[in-house]
């Protein structure tokens, strides 16, 4: 019990600490996108950048805040997050790269079809 | 159920790994469900993607998202992860009325959310925005309707915890079964800053 206070930031359990920082930075992470869009103090290219970068930020804080994702976590956790994020980035770049050239060889089809 | 104690609560380092007999193997496997839970999301987002302008000279982005709504949305969603947080505190302190009374907080949260969402989908259906309008809108309803159902998920799976303290307390069953239940929950948080983000914000600002 002597290493309470210590074992408290570090646990995945117990302390007020890591969810009261997690909720600010993911406030402020919230706050950031929404605020420069509603404003219109953002377009095009700069906007995607600050929206997708403060997304994987925000997400990152989630895992490690809310999650307790760090150090001490047991490998399988970690293999099975870090397999799942390699599924999602052949999902999300396989279907974009597969729908999006198919859009595009199918174009020259259009005024043989109509 | 051998030596493991978890209804008492312990803070050494040293004794992380013995109760990861049990413990540890239900939150794995809970775990890995999330991950295949993630791929469902995913490809949800991956089609939402491929439809992102097939508008079919229907309602856009622009015409129909209100961004404070959903900024309120986001808002009640995240206070229910901090007031989770609490209650798992309490839990782990043995505390059994400030879990139960957290876990209520965060159910009342869940709910607002929740009903929001059915509003903001009824009154797109109402104007003619609806899921059959065209390729994109099918792709948002199915995207964040299955995020809805995943909450709504969550506030029945609550529910039944908020039963299940009241009857028996406080012990090494329902710490663990609240334990995963956090872990879904959080997690439906992280889906929606991909919601909120990709859709509703790189909507507007397209």
């Amino acid at each position: 019990m002597s290493a309470h206070s210590h074992s408290d930031a570090h646990a995945s359990h117990g302390g007020l600490k890591p969810y009261a920082i997690g909720f600010v930075l993911a406030v402020l992470l919230t706050a950031l996108p929404f605020g420069a869009v509603m404003k219109g103090m953002v377009s095009g290219v700069q906007a995607v950048e600050l929206i997708m970068g403060t997304a994987v930020v925000q997400i990152l804080v989630h895992l490690h805040f809310f999650l307790h994702i760090d150090r001490k976590t047991d490998r399988w956790t970690l293999q099975a997050l870090f397999f799942t994020i390699f599924v999602l980035g052949v999902i999300v770049s396989g279907s974009l790269w597969v729908m999006f050239h198919l859009n595009h060889n199918m174009m020259p089809m259009m005024p043989i079809d109509g | 159920m051998n030596s493991i104690t978890m209804g008492v609560p312990h803070h050494g380092h040293h004794d992380d790994h013995e109760h990861h007999d049990q413990f540890g193997t239900v939150q794995l496997g809970f775990w890995i469900y999330l991950m295949t839970d993630c791929v469902l999301f995913c490809t949800l987002f991956a089609t939402y993607a491929v439809m992102s302008t097939a508008f079919d000279g229907g309602p856009n982005p622009h015409t129909i998202f209100e961004l404070p709504y959903v900024a309120v949305e986001t808002a009640l969603l995240l206070f229910s992860s901090l007031t989770y947080g609490i209650a798992m505190i309490g839990a782990h302190q043995g505390k059994r009325g400030m879990t139960m009374g957290w876990l209520l907080v965060t159910a009342m949260f869940g709910l607002g959310f929740l009903g929001m969402e059915i509003h903001e989908f009824s009154k797109l259906i109402a104007e003619g925005a609806g899921p059959d309008r065209s390729g994109w809108l099918s792709s948002f309803f199915t995207l964040v309707g299955t995020h809805g159902l995943h909450v709504t998920s969550g506030l029945v799976w609550m529910t039944v915890m908020l039963v299940q303290l009241a009857k028996s307390g406080l012990n090494e069953t329902t710490i663990r079964r609240l334990t995963c239940l956090s872990l879904f929950w959080h997690f439906l948080d992280i889906v929606w800053i991909g919601v909120f983000s990709f859709v509703y914000l790189m909507g507007v600002s397209a």
